[in-house]
């Protein structure tokens, strides 16, 4: 698997939540993703990087095209050295938030991923992997 | 009937807007006192649980504000999104379009249902 093309970008704003939406449309499109896909794509990202601002305190998105043999896919990688989440299980639950939101942003953008990876140490940060595969 | 407030929403909302327009179009259905809010999403390529949440908000809070809301023009691929992310909107009616999202609030009947109705969907409201 080879990396093609990489973008990093700063989420710590509110308004780099919108930002990040779209770079990850525009990334999205250019990779080839049918409307449907984008879709999934930025509605995934918009919930990760509102949960980087909201609660990592900030950090940011890496952006990556991937090719491998026979298809193509868009990664995004989102970290920050926030304070870590102590119960991952739990998080990933359906409806299990410590802010105001409904909880569904880790468990939803998995669901709208092929792929989803969660690292996190308490008090050292968080980093969210997610990768969208597309057959060529 | 009372007045109707037509809501379009024509750019991709940070939060803090969202909950802006959620404060205005609360205010504003006490002010004018209206039946009914339409709100006009077809200009949105994605709604994440966020914009779903103030949808539903603003629903509820019509609501107790004797108001009806129903969240019109949802573009297909939005809403097979919605669904996968598990963002389930209770208490939101849509429409397909505003046109059907006015038959819905000021109580005329949707064509199909009806007989003899013709094809007089396009009759002004």
């Amino acid at each position: 698997m080879k990396v093609l093309r990489c973008e990093s970008i700063q989420l710590v704003a509110e308004s780099d939540i919108v930002a990040s939406r779209h770079k990850c449309r525009t990334w999205a499109t250019e990779a080839g993703f049918r409307l449907v896909d984008q879709t999934k794509i930025v509605t995934a990202a918009s919930e990760l990087a509102r949960n980087t601002v909201q609660y990592g305190g900030g950090g940011k998105l890496l952006i990556e095209l991937l090719d491998d043999a026979n298809r193509s896919g868009i990664r995004l990688t989102f970290s920050d050295q926030g304070p870590g989440i102590p119960d991952i299980e739990r998080a990933m639950q359906d409806g299990y938030t410590t802010g105001t939101g409904l909880g569904l942003g880790l468990s939803g953008s998995r669901r709208l991923m092929n792929e989803f990876a969660i690292r996190s140490e308490v008090g050292r940060g968080t980093t969210v992997v997610v990768t969208r595969w597309r057959d060529r | 009937m009372g007045s109707l407030l037509l809501v379009t929403i024509q750019v991709d909302m940070h939060d803090r807007l969202a909950m802006a327009l959620q404060d205005d179009l609360t205010a504003k259905i006490a002010e004018t006192a209206a039946k009914g809010v339409l709100i006009d999403i077809s200009a949105l390529s994605i709604v994440d649980s966020f914009i779903g949440r103030m949808l539903a908000n603003i629903a509820n809070m019509a609501r107790v504000l004797d108001a009806q809301t129903i969240v019109v023009g949802m573009q297909p691929a939005v809403a097979i999104t919605l669904v996968e992310l598990g963002m389930t909107m209770p208490g939101v009616r849509t429409a397909l379009n505003v046109e059907r999202g006015m038959q819905m609030l000021t109580g005329r009947a949707v064509d199909g249902d009806v007989t003899s109705e013709g094809d007089g969907e396009s009759a002004a409201l």
